[in-house]
């Protein structure tokens, strides 16, 4: 649609004198359809979104009144306590489970996108953690991690038990345990972002490879690879976010004690434990920019290319 | 960031929640319906249900209806930024006694109060005013397995913290059982630690001094006891294995079964274990391992008190069902509590403390303007006093899995504490 390359004359010209007119309410429609998804949008995130930033120039405390006025004091209280981002290195074991998480994903979306025998069984039972609600994925998680839970009768079973120790307690270990059940839940929902993506290669393009006597691996390296690059690259921005406001499973396993601490479950704390909301909606406002501007910084590494396969 | 935008919501809508209306105070005609909070998800429909009907029954024409809250703390404190919160409601721990004015409706002064029920002299009481009547009372001290200590040969009651760790070691060397059981998991439990102030000294005034203090934790001091006694337990292996893998409900049934010999709680536990137990009579209860003038004490306190909505159109109802929850539903003897109410006798859950000579007191109001000062402090130095969370810090440093030593961990304490205080005055 780049009008400058399409030198014609405007199209208001072609309105005057008996030109077709679309009946007034008819222009309308679209917006009338947008109305009710943008208030929606505007009531649940972007005023509070508003809100929060307000809240972070006060000293509120969470109940009545809103405190006084304070500025960039809570930013300020934050630039200088640098322990507030020590939990940050808590976020490394998830970035590094996410990587871990996308090359399976992609892993085994390949293998289930040729014609393997059972492939919608394996699709379901790969999709299916990523339906099932957090808590109770914290739950199963919970005794699988108790000493003498499922895994450690599992190990002991293949004759590792020797391999056994406090998974949650053990502060050297209960990051990658956590890390690990991260993986678990949110494997699925890469997989079949990565399947969906693969099956709108056209087939053609193997055909041709398969007469061009192309290896599977050349396949997945020239064909596979590039087509879904813009999904790759979606996933990495969503894993690397996702892995900086990581909340839901260490906070209903360990609730952040024993050195599993992020980030949000600090921020929670500080607004419902210590009633410092002002401080904690600052600390929100500093994680969003922090997750803005990793985003950009990834967008300007790995530019977003159009896909061209022919 | 997502409550945040819970807050935000609740805001908007209070601009549509009911206002003005007639205020009759409480003492208009005790008829029509009331809304009645409560954290009880377990009795609501079986229990209250039965309270609906005898106090429909006292009064015709009046309706109650409840509202059951899971997480009771955190979602009543945000509905509070609305006007609807119920009609009678327990007062939420986090409201401070200068805020109470601002949410609930005075119930009278405390002269008025202080000879019918207990502890209106000192909690949830502002300026001379009550605001809310306690639903039951707790003695503090450990719940205990009694077969498990016996069958150790350990003393009970023990008089000295460190007679309660040999205890504790006893049961360890020559039992199967978990001496002590932390419940560090679910957290809320360590903050029952909390409620030992003023009971290791018998010190009435012993918050108020927690308030003027500038380091709790050095030697000799309250916080500096009952702390160590946990340190030192987790750290000489007289605790649960894995701490982070404990479960509340199922602690209960280990208790009442002998698999787990202690725990500190309130004696509101006394019941509840005693109904995972299958024979009652082996729990017992004991008071904090510290005596001052040759005998234990014990401080007794209340629950949570019910108080009234400010904005609530019934007020007569509710103040009706205050006073008939406190003297007539039972609530408090049922639970084997401490009734509210000071003519009714102390509950048989606490014969035990009673049979160990334990004096039972209660504290000491704070001066004007030092009201909550203590747990202001905590939370401003984002210690959290009865959270539960910086006792999980001490059981991890005791259990090695932090590199912090005991000094460390208190010295650090002490300083935070210290900072907070002078930036509060």
């Amino acid at each position: 649609m780049a009008t400058s390359t399409h030198p014609v004359a405007p199209p208001v010209a072609q309105h005057t004198g008996t030109a077709r007119r679309r009946p007034r309410g008819r222009a309308l429609t679209p917006y009338l359809f947008l109305i009710l998804p943008l208030l929606l949008l505007l009531t649940f995130t972007y005023f509070p979104v508003v809100n929060m930033i307000f809240y972070s120039l006060t000293s509120w405390r969470g109940l009545g009144p809103v405190g006084e006025f304070v500025g960039a004091d809570n930013y300020v209280e934050i630039a200088t306590r640098p322990e507030l981002f020590g939990v940050f290195t808590v976020s490394v074991y998830y970035i590094a489970a996410s990587v871990v998480q996308i090359l399976l994903a992609l892993y085994f979306a390949t293998i289930l996108s040729f014609d393997t025998r059972f492939r919608n069984l394996f699709k379901g039972i790969l999709f299916f953690p990523y339906l099932i609600n957090g808590v109770a994925i914290g739950m199963v998680f919970l005794f699988f991690f108790q000493p003498g839970g499922t895994l450690d009768s599992v190990l002991s079973a293949a004759g590792l038990g020797s391999l056994s120790q406090q998974w949650l307690g053990d502060p050297d270990v209960v990051n990658y345990s956590l890390a690990g059940t991260s993986i678990w839940r949110y494997l699925g929902l890469n997989f079949v972002l990565f399947l969906g993506a693969i099956q709108s290669i056209p087939p053609h393009l193997y055909e041709a490879a398969d007469i061009d006597g192309a290896t599977k691996w050349e396949q997945f390296r020239h064909i596979v690879l590039p087509g879904i690059r813009p999904i790759v690259g979606l996933s990495f921005i969503l894993a690397i976010s996702g892995s900086l406001s990581v909340f839901e499973i260490p906070y209903i396993m360990t609730g952040g004690a024993n050195g599993s601490e992020t980030f949000v479950i600090q921020t929670v704390d500080m607004a419902f434990k210590y009633h410092k909301v002002g401080l904690a909606s600052a600390m929100a406002v500093v994680l969003l920019l922090i997750i803005l501007l990793v985003t950009w910084v990834q967008r300007r590494i790995v530019p977003d290319e159009k896909v061209d396969l022919t | 960031m997502r409550r945040a935008g819970l807050v935000a919501l609740a805001l908007v809508l209070a601009g549509c929640g009911n206002s003005g209306g007639t205020d009759s105070g409480t003492d208009g005609e005790v008829t029509g319906e009331i809304t009645v909070l409560t954290q009880r998800t377990d009795i609501v429909d079986t229990v209250f249900a039965e309270y609906k009907k005898a106090f429909e029954a006292k009064y015709p024409g009046t309706t109650v209806k409840f509202e059951a809250i899971t997480d009771y703390e955190g979602e009543v404190r945000i509905r509070m930024n609305t006007q609807d919160y119920g009609d009678v409601l327990p007062i939420p721990n986090s409201v401070t006694a200068d805020q109470l004015a601002t949410f609930f409706e005075p119930l009278g002064s405390v002269d008025e109060l202080k000879d019918r029920y207990r502890f209106v002299r000192t909690e949830q009481t502002f300026e001379d005013k009550v605001y809310g009547v306690a639903i039951t009372g707790n003695a503090q001290g450990f719940v205990y397995n009694k077969t498990v200590w016996q069958a150790a040969g350990a003393t009970v009651p023990p008089k000295t913290p460190d007679e309660f760790l040999a205890g504790l070691q006893a049961i360890k060397d020559r039992t199967e059982a978990i001496p002590l059981y932390t419940n560090y998991k679910d957290k809320w439990p360590l903050g029952q630690w909390e409620n030992l102030r003023g009971g290791v000294t018998g010190d009435p005034d012993a918050v108020i001094k927690l308030g003027e203090d500038t380091a709790p934790w050095a030697a000799g001091k309250e916080h500096y006891v009952f702390d160590s006694l946990l340190f030192d337990a987790v750290q000489r292996g007289l605790v649960e294995p894995d701490p982070s893998t404990t479960n509340w409900e199922q602690s209960k049934v280990l208790l009442g079964t002998g698999k787990v010999a202690t725990m500190m709680l309130g004696s509101w536990s006394i019941v509840q274990m005693q109904q995972a137990a299958p024979n009652k009579t082996d729990i017992g209860y004991m008071p904090f391992p510290a005596q001052t003038g040759g005998a234990f004490h014990t401080v007794v306190s209340g629950d949570y008190k019910n108080g009234i909505n400010v904005n609530s159109k019934n007020k007569a109802t509710a103040k009706a069902w205050i006073d008939w929850f406190a003297t007539e539903s039972g609530y408090a003897v049922d639970q084997g509590g401490i009734s509210p109410v000071i003519s009714d006798q102390l509950p048989d859950t606490l014969a035990d403390l009673t049979a160990a000579g334990t004096r039972f007191i209660e504290l000491n109001p704070a001066p004007k303007g030092k009201e909550g000062l203590a747990d202001k402090i905590g939370n401003e130095a984002e210690i959290a006093l009865f959270d539960g969370d910086y006792r999980q810090k001490i059981v991890d440093a005791a259990r090695g899995a932090s590199k912090q030593s005991k000094d460390e961990l208190f010295n650090d304490l002490n300083t935070r504490w210290a900072e907070a205080q002078s930036s509060l005055k």
